[in-house]
């Protein structure tokens, strides 16, 4: 292909050479510290069976963008919004895309941890900071580390482990336990068993997106356990849920599960989850203006309680917001951005927040209980804390350079 | 070892979950075996059926008004879709086929998230199958799974009725071992071949309808049934309904009873971690392999309508 007109004259190309190094020397003697706008790459999942939650998450960091006027830390915002479609292929080209192409400042988003894998390397080894707000795998809190990698959920196997020494606190010795076979189910397992003391009676290991689970509810059903251990992946939860209910379990062996309730698919399980319990850092019912501001604000905009995907979500925002305007906007100063992200003194809604050495935040797990409110709507209240400002167990591992 | 009342239960599982599949077949096949259609988007109007159900019955109050609502639905989106593309799709070949109608899946998905939004429905079992029914010796089933098979056994009647003693179904009979032939008698074959694919779409939403009460309804709903409703399909034999009906029950009994016991089994065979390693997986790949055994020893399937 050739590069210019044959047309023009020769002069005229020049003095338009001349005009273009003249425009790129100005815009390069701009000072590095002048940035106007924060560019964010959020990468959600929008179309496919994960959906549901990907909207959630992503409506809850509209909220808290909104709230702050589309300004984090004083500087405007420019948002593409990128749908991953829970496919790893997809979110990898548009992670390259973000990095190369759109230069962006952050990737932000990101539900799914196999989604996470695939992305975390293109964008932290292009020095891009990736702060996601849900996906938790263990090499990322471990041997994976990296400085620009920033999460405001957890470790997945905090929460299972939290269940395990809630259920043996509890006195609940003998359980069943019913994961989905495949990676994150593994970890959770074996993050339940790092905090249970009991006796596991049965192993269940379901395929991913099951339909019918009357085979594995008759086999927990006639070991007799105290209770039942359960994580169910994706949107297929409710279907387990619904049949352990109408197998008449749920007052017989209590029905106890991590990432499988909540006020994503609450509606549609109805009245039979009441009683459930579970593992979160945020509730709904969390006692601080903060959250009190969050959740009356996205009821008025959505017209649904908030999941923890939305809190976890908008939590992420005004970490954003708190850092940015810590540095005075200078977010070319990479390391000193790093820094102030690390420190950032936001209120989070769930309560008390700070990172760990490895990025992943340092905080308290509650157990919930799903409950019907005088209105008649289900929520998860809080209960008692089961661990108390915990750290995942990986974070030793991680050496940051 | 094993509890007798344990295997009765999990027998009932497995007897339940095949006419699921056989609901959701019965429609397939026809359209398959009568109109040489392979239609990737048929559990799109299981999807349907569910969705329109589950919104009127909250709406209304009454499950039986939803059920009609979404029956009534999908029988009139399967026409329109028979009478605009569906009809041009007959002399194109199987590759066209799978594309157009992978890509009306993506319409109905997105058209149902932009309807219902992408947070699945809740629709309640109807209060008097709600609970669990004594059957003998203390054992105890959910009522509505009961009435789960008896729906299942009950449209398989009518079917059985509808093409063996009535004209139209004469004409299904014809249409499936020998299509060209019917349209050389001269039979409206264009009329017939809208019948059936409304009646398939019927089929399939009923069996949304009647699932969605212990199922999440969503709009992917429909496609995870269809990869074993094509296996079915195969081990019965394409175009035969007797033989999908037999088909869904030997899949739906060894993929339950293979869930439920094979674990178990393998227990005091191997160690623990081979079983906890391997198990699942072996479960899930039993149904295929009946297939690959069914494939090699009788390719048209246990029952092909080619055949006669």
């Amino acid at each position: 292909m050739k590069t210019g007109s044959p047309q023009i004259p020769n002069s005229k190309r020049a003095a338009g050479l001349v005009l273009a190094a003249a425009v790129a020397l100005v815009s390069l003697g701009v000072p590095a510290n002048a940035a106007d706008k924060l560019k964010i790459g959020y990468i959600g999942t929008f179309s496919g069976p994960g959906a549901a939650f990907g909207q959630n998450m992503a409506d809850g960091f509209m909220l808290g963008l909104e709230e702050l006027g589309g300004k984090l830390g004083g500087l405007e915002v420019e948002l593409s919004k990128n749908d991953d479609q829970w496919k790893p292929d997809v979110a990898k080209q548009i992670a390259e895309k973000l990095v190369t192409r759109d230069h962006v400042d952050i990737v932000a988003g990101v539900y799914f941890s196999n989604i996470l894998v695939s992305i975390y390397r293109t964008v932290v080894d292009s020095n891009t900071l990736l702060i996601t707000s849900n996906a938790g795998p263990s090499p990322q809190a471990g041997k994976e580390c990296s400085p620009y990698f920033f999460t405001t959920s957890w470790q997945s196997d905090q929460l299972s482990k939290a269940l395990g020494k809630y259920m043996s606190d509890h006195g609940l010795n003998r359980v069943a336990t019913v994961v989905s076979n495949y990676q994150a189910g593994v970890d959770a397992l074996n993050g339940f068993k790092s905090g249970f003391k009991g006796t596991i009676v049965a192993e269940i290991m379901p395929a991913v997106g099951q339909l019918d689970y009357s085979a594995e509810i008759a086999r927990v059903s006639s070991q007799k356990p105290d209770a039942i251990f359960a994580f169910i992946a994706g949107g297929l939860s409710v279907n387990f849920v619904k049949q352990y209910a109408q197998a008449g379990l749920m007052k017989k062996i209590p029905f106890h599960s991590i990432f499988t309730i909540s006020a994503t698919n609450l509606p549609a399980i109805g009245e039979v989850a009441i009683g459930t319990k579970s593992i979160n850092a945020w509730t709904i019912d969390a006692d601080n203006p903060e959250n009190k501001k969050f959740v009356e604000n996205f009821r008025k905009k959505y017209k649904r309680d908030p999941s923890i995907d939305s809190a976890n979500a908008y939590d992420s925002v005004f970490l954003i917001d708190q850092a940015v305007r810590d540095i005075n906007g200078k977010i070319e100063d990479k390391q000193a951005f790093i820094r102030a992200l690390e420190q950032a003194k936001f209120k989070s809604i769930r309560g008390t927040f700070k990172f760990n050495n490895n990025h992943f935040p340092i905080q308290t797990f509650y157990q919930t209980a799903v409950t019907k409110a005088s209105d008649g709507h289900l929520y998860d209240a809080r209960g008692e804390a089961v661990l108390v400002d915990d750290m995942d167990a990986y974070h030793d591992q991680c050496k940051m350079n | 070892m094993l509890d007798p009342g344990l295997i009765f239960i999990q027998t009932l599982n497995g007897l339940q979950f095949g006419m699921m599949l056989f609901l959701f077949t019965a429609g397939l096949t026809l359209v398959l075996g009568v109109m040489n259609l392979v239609n990737l988007a048929h559990g799109s109007f299981f999807m349907i059926g569910a969705f329109v159900a589950a919104d009127v019955s909250q709406r209304s109050g009454s499950f039986t008004i939803g059920a009609l609502a979404g029956l009534l639905a999908s029988f009139l989106i399967g026409i329109a879709l028979e009478l605009t593309v569906v009809r041009r799709l007959y002399t194109r070949n199987h590759l066209d086929q799978v594309l157009v109608t992978f890509g009306l899946i993506l319409v109905f998905h997105e058209s149902a998230r932009i309807v219902w939004g992408s947070a699945p429905l809740y629709i309640a079992i109807p209060p008097i199958l709600d609970g669990a029914t004594d059957l003998f010796d203390g054992l105890s089933y959910p009522t509505y799974r009961l009435f789960l098979i008896a729906l299942g056994l009950v449209v398989a009647g009518g079917l059985y009725f509808l093409i063996a003693k009535t004209k139209i179904g004469m004409l299904i009979r014809a249409g499936s071992s020998n299509r060209e032939l019917v349209e050389i008698l001269g039979i409206d074959v264009r009329f017939l071949f809208t019948f059936i694919f409304g009646l398939g779409a019927v089929l399939a939403a009923l069996g949304g309808i009647a699932m969605a009460p212990i199922l999440s309804v969503e709009a992917s709903m429909g496609d995870s049934v269809l990869i074993l409703a094509l296996v079915v399909i195969v081990i019965g034999g394409v175009g035969s309904v007797r033989g999908s009906f037999v088909a869904a029950v030997i899949v739906g009994m060894v993929d339950t009873l293979g869930r439920a016991f094979l674990p178990i089994m393998l227990a005091g065979v191997v160690s623990d971690s081979v079983v906890s390693n391997y198990g699942p997986g072996l479960v899930s790949t039993l149904v295929y392999l009946i297939m690959v055994i069914v494939l090699l020893t009788k390719p048209e399937g246990l029952f092909s309508a080619r055949k006669g």
